[in-house]
């Protein structure tokens, strides 16, 4: 599993409510039977004309967005079906990191397991990095995972959730699988009952 | 200590609990279908070892399988391969596949199978790489949705690791008024407390109108539990589920069922029990339901009218509604009874069973869709197409002029070439109505089976009060 320990990047800011996982990865690239190439896929329809060429308004297609690892994006983001295509298009395209005030769950979770780092912050916060990023588009923050802070550009650092377990096992890189593997045992002693 | 039925289920299911970690939760039940699947195989393949109990997997096809002709071949190469790989991996692990070449009597949507085969039992945990699998939550079993790695790690240990959720009791009390149905309930407890509204929580339906439904109407009600955020939603065992899953394939027998249905009947949830939040929705005074916007929360009485965005203080919400109706074409305060339809489809999970084709049958019976407007109809499961045939809806529909098809998920997620076209309008029973979901460009608007008859009629959405056969 990938790991995660801290970035600084600009932000790319994706100002829209419940964006939903057909939207990050629409179903007809569900057909794939590896993880690899959905970054190319990432908002298919919100980022390319019927004819394949990018729509110049949509925020991943201004140049300068290029290689920034941070999306601010709206509340409930990731909501919808459950695919983990979602976090791969994500950590494909480059993203490591979505800010919001809140995340569907199962989309939460598979995140975790791919390095990518769901960050929730306050109403305030989040309203603040709009329109940071309104004024200056080259506003970046810093993440550090250790500490579970965001530091944004006055200086200001706002502590973010997370459990530890995950913490931990990004932090580390932990492979969950193999954890549970390790847990036998305790499995096979359940089975028995 | 007074326990709901998700607590006693979860405790009935933890195998490991480390301080400051998340449950080891125990899988009694694992359903796998060819999207979310194949990585998690292959993530199996890397690490070498087997799936641990596949007496415990069961795999159908249902996502990217052609509803049309089965004796042509798959034209969508992508597609082909997909399911390809998923015989070979079922067929190399030992798992009972319900797909084309095996088991083929019994494939369907993947949450419609586990109940018609009595996989699905009270007192189960229950997964699937797919949301929908509240579902099964139908049956006073916990079924939630997880992802491809959470696939490969239920695969490899029949266990997952968890953190609990928190719960809330969703009231449903009243009588639903003629014409009303399952499928608005939950509309309707979407449209009250948003998408977002379960999130980190698992919904159990309780109340008097809860209490009254058939199987086929609490699996529509928990099916959409996730449209509101709620990875799981659940329903307490009773006799009509008791009733329902006594003698089918895989329900216990003998002296087995005894021993099961005693547990089950501890299952439902103490007097006294506290939830962490309580929802409510009022039956008596529900109408059919439509949604008009691009998440299932968008919803309103089919004789409402389009919510205007000026009247939204909430500056994100307004500009949220303002970026649906440009996306649905539709203006504010105009009314959605009329409103042209192309394509009219009666299928998915949320319904696509023998109830639900035999409204739209009753509907349809003696008279003639619109010309304007394609309509299909497609069972949830090859057993449901057979059993709709042998009373004869299959040709209720074809001679008013739908297309009769075969099992699957088709037009509702759109995989298998069963679309709408760039801007076309449908009427769906199906559950998401996001853009593009049902077709690139394409606009859904969800609603009952009774209300996708009536405007398969009409030509136009329509009330199917006003058109009661
Ligand atoms: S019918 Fe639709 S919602 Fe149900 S499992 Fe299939 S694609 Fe998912």
């Amino acid at each position: 599993m990938s790991n995660f320990t801290s970035l600084t990047s600009k932000i790319v800011p994706l100002n829209a409510e419940n964006v939903d996982t057909d939207q990050i990865i629409p179903a007809r690239f569900l057909k794939v039977t590896d993880k690899l190439g959905l970054g190319e896929q990432l908002f298919c329809d919100w980022r390319y004309n019927a004819d394949g060429s990018p729509k110049p308004e949509f925020i991943l297609n201004k140049p300068e967005m290029k290689g920034r690892q941070v999306l601010l994006a709206g509340d409930n983001f990731g909501c919808g079906s459950s695919r983990e295509h979602a976090p791969w298009a994500l950590a494909g395209y480059g993203f490591r990191a979505v800010i919001s005030t809140s995340f569907a769950d199962i989309f939460r979770n598979n995140s975790l397991k791919n390095g990518l780092l769901p960050i929730i912050v306050d109403k305030d916060t989040h309203a603040q990095l709009f329109s940071l990023a309104e004024e200056d588009p080259n506003t970046s923050v810093s993440v550090d995972l250790a500490t579970q802070t965001l530091s944004l550009p006055d200086g200001r650092a706002v502590r973010f959730p997370i459990d530890s377990f995950s913490k931990t096992c990004l932090l580390n890189g932990v492979d969950e699988i193999g954890y549970v593997l390790g847990m036998r045992e305790q499995i096979e002693a359940y089975e028995a009952r | 200590m007074a326990k709901t039925l998700f607590e006693k289920l979860w405790d009935a299911h933890v195998v490991a609990q480390e301080p400051d970690s998340p449950a080891v939760l125990y899988i009694d039940l694992h359903l796998v279908h060819e999207v979310t699947s194949p990585q998690a195989f292959e993530g199996l393949r890397k690490r070498g070892i087997k799936v641990r109990r596949p007496d415990k997997t069961f795999g159908t096809l249902d996502h990217g399988i052609p509803t049309h002709d089965r004796s042509l071949p798959i034209l969508d190469e992508m597609a082909a391969r997909q399911i390809a790989i998923m015989e070979q991996n079922c067929a190399d692990q030992g798992i009972q596949l319900y797909g084309l070449k095996t088991g083929a009597d019994k494939q369907g949507i993947v949450h419609v199978i586990g109940p018609e085969l009595g996989l699905t039992q009270p007192g189960m945990t229950i997964v699937c790489g797919d949301s929908h699998t509240a579902t099964h939550g139908a049956f006073g079993a916990l079924g939630f949705g997880i992802g491809t790695s959470e696939v490969e790690m239920v695969l490899s240990t029949q266990c997952l690791l968890q953190r609990k959720p928190e719960t809330c009791n969703v009231q449903v009390n009243g009588t639903l008024k003629k014409g009303v149905t399952a499928k608005d309930i939950i509309l309707g407890i979407i449209a009250k407390y948003g998408v977002g509204g379960g999130t980190g929580m698992v919904y159990e339906y309780t109340g008097d109108a809860i209490r009254a439904m058939t199987m086929e109407e609490r699996m529509t009600i928990c099916n959409m539990s996730i449209e509101g955020g709620s990875r799981a939603g659940m329903i307490a065992p009773d006799e009509t589920t008791y009733n329902f899953v006594a003698g089918r394939e895989f329900a216990p027998k003998g002296a087995a069922w005894d021993k099961k249905l005693a547990w089950w009947k501890t299952l439902p949830s103490d007097d006294g029990a506290t939830y962490d939040a309580t929802y409510s929705l009022d039956a008596d005074v529900l109408e059919p339901m439509i949604t008009y916007g691009t998440n299932p929360g968008m919803g309103m009485h089919i004789t409402d009218r389009v919510p205007d965005p000026a009247k939204i203080g909430d500056l994100s919400q307004r500009k949220a509604l303002e970026k649906a109706l440009a996306y649905m074409d539709l203006t504010p305060n105009q009314p959605l009874l009329g409103h042209k339809v192309d394509v009219v489809f009666i299928g998915s999970c949320t319904n696509s069973r023998m109830s639900d084709l035999r409204q739209a049958a009753e509907m349809l019976k003696g008279r003639k869709v619109s010309p304007n407007v394609r309509v299909m109809v497609v069972p949830g499961s090859a057993q449901i197409k057979k059993q709709a045939e042998r009373e004869g809806l299959d040709t209720i529909f074809k001679e008013a002029g739908a297309e009769w098809r075969e099992a699957g998920c088709s037009m509702c997620i759109a995989m298998n070439g069963d679309q709408l076209q760039q801007g076309q309008y449908a009427v769906s029973t199906s559950n998401r109505n996001f853009e593009g979901r049902q077709g690139k460009g394409g606009r859904t608007f969800l609603a009952s089976p009774l209300t996708a008859a009536a405007t398969a009629i009409a030509g136009v959405v329509a009330d199917a009060r006003s058109m009661v056969n």
